[in-house]
């Protein structure tokens, strides 16, 4: 890692640094940089930063690193990191705030990943269910992976796992309220 | 013995790419009287998407189903069969039993009281209950024959420890108990509790593989001859995708993926049809029939 000059690093970095920690009730000055979270972590291979280095980005104030990064976009959650973590942080949680702060600025620094989830909370919303062939369906075209075989969908349809009905719940209008009362509120839409 | 009756979240999955679970399942649970009350309108779990969206929706959305529950089944806990939507289903009721102020909170977002009185727990917690481990194995009408079985959990059955509070975070043993119970001899190996990829098999394919590559390596060279898990995402990133991965990495596994209640069953005198193993994408009936037969050593001594 190359040298900063932390005098020179802007005290809104360092602020909003500080709110996504707090956010994610973490104290910043708890990581010791030992780096077990990363060592553990299933995706740091291909994360541009590891769950180590995003803790670090934040300690120094440099925020805009990241919240442009792509291993917030990449983590699973699967939660090892915080398991294993000597100091007892939930990086876990860090990533899902930096994720979301970065979603918030207009960030998609892995766009399938956005295009996934935004296709499977529109299905939900709508159905108050999954319907994994539906979400297949359109996460392709969502996505522009046309060719992507999300879910072997011909075999699944020969095998009779998957098929044209939808499932959806009774009262769709009280999960649409859920929904709308979590995601939409202050007419902002998230 | 407690009386084995639950109120039952099938989760999305269960009538798709789960249906061999609920298949199996449902034949174990008729075995052994097992009784499951589906909760009538249960929603979507909300699982990772709503997790990394909004606390809110990742909170209100369980807590819908867990409600409905309380009122539809008084005094009954929740199974979960999907080890995705147990964790999504027992963290809302964590956070909701947390402070009055969150119970409050969510039960304002779903526009019902939510009391976070019931339980919520995995089938795989319920199997594994030592008096339940006896009353299968004295259903069996054959033994799983030795089978060399990785027992393989995942993440969301075991973490975050505080909230699933499931045998050991890092080591679990309960399905190996179970199982070996039932006449596998299950390995000892290092990837029990490792993530699958999640959805990163559909989003970043390439990333995703590499975990999943991991997962066989490891199972094979510990001496699996095969995986057996409790969840279908796993499942499907396991069973789907290892085909794909031989020959995308140029590997050889061929090592069937089964959920433990399909053996079971199959132990219990289910056909391999009942038992679910037509829906797998790597050939599953041949191992399961070569092994699970009776035990012609006790018949022997009976005889
Ligand atoms: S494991 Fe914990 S202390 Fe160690 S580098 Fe990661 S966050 Fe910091
Ligand atoms: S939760 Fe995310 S950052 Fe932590 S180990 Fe898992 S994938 Fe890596």
């Amino acid at each position: 890692m190359h040298t900063v000059n932390l005098s020179d690093v802007a005290v809104a970095d360092r602020e909003l640094a500080q709110t996504i920690a707090q956010r994610a009730n973490v104290n910043l000055r708890d990581c010791y940089q030992c780096g077990k979270c990363a060592a553990g972590c299933p995706m740091a291979d291909d994360m541009d930063l590891s769950p180590q280095q995003i803790m670090r980005a934040l300690q120094m104030g440099l925020t805009e690193k990241a919240l442009s990064a792509t291993g917030p976009w990449l983590c699973a959650q699967c939660m090892v990191c915080s398991t294993r973590c000597p100091q007892n942080i939930d990086i876990t949680k860090i990533m899902r705030e930096v994720r979301r702060e970065s979603h918030a600025r207009g960030h998609r620094c892995i766009p399938e990943s956005n295009a996934f989830e935004t296709q499977f909370l529109k299905g939900v919303k709508a159905d108050g269910r999954n319907n994994e062939q539906y979400l297949a369906a359109f996460y392709n075209l969502r996505s522009g992976h046309l060719a992507q075989d999300m879910l072997s969908a011909p075999k699944m349809l020969a095998k009779g796992m998957v098929g044209i009905g939808k499932h959806s719940v009774k009262d769709r209008d009280a999960v649409r309220k859920i929904y709308e009362k979590c995601l939409e509120k202050d007419g902002e839409q998230k | 013995m407690t009386e084995l009756k639950y109120s039952w979240f099938p989760g999305c999955s269960a009538g798709s790419t789960g249906i061999a679970y609920t298949q199996s399942a449902k034949y174990v649970a008729d075995k052994i009287g097992l009784e499951m009350k589906e909760i009538d309108d249960w929603c979507c779990c909300g699982t990772s998407a709503a997790r990394i969206t909004d606390d809110d929706l990742m909170h209100a959305l369980p807590a819908r189903s867990l409600a409905l529950s309380e009122r539809q089944y008084p005094g009954l806990d929740i199974v979960a069969p999907c080890t995705g939507c147990y964790s999504a289903l027992k963290g809302a009721r964590h956070w909701a039993r947390q402070s009055e102020e969150n119970r409050r909170h969510v039960s304002e977002l779903i526009d019902m009281d939510y009391a976070a009185e019931a339980d919520v727990k995995s089938l795989l917690e319920i199997m594994v209950e030592p008096d339940v481990v006896d009353l299968t194995v004295s259903r069996l009408q054959k033994t799983l024959g030795g089978m060399k079985i990785a027992c393989y959990y995942g993440c969301t059955q075991v973490r975050p420890a505080e909230v699933c509070n499931f045998d050991d975070v890092e080591n679990p043993t309960s399905m190996e108990r179970l199982l070996d119970a039932c006449g596998a001899e299950c390995v000892q190996w290092g990837f029990k509790t490792e993530c699958c990829g999640a959805s990163n098999h559909v989003v970043k394919p390439k990333a995703a593989r590499k975990a999943v590559e991991r997962i066989f390596r490891n199972a094979k060279a510990c001496g699996a001859e095969a995986i057996v898990t409790s969840c279908p995402l796993c499942w499907l990133n396991l069973d789907m995708r290892e085909q794909q991965i031989n020959s995308e990495m140029g590997t050889d596994y061929h090592l069937p993926v089964y959920y433990f209640t399909e053996l079971l069953a199959m132990a219990m005198g289910a056909t391999p049809d009942e038992a679910g193993l037509g829906y797998h994408f790597e050939p599953a009936a041949q191992l399961a029939q070569d092994r699970i037969v009776a035990d012609t050593k006790t018949e022997e001594v009976t005889r």
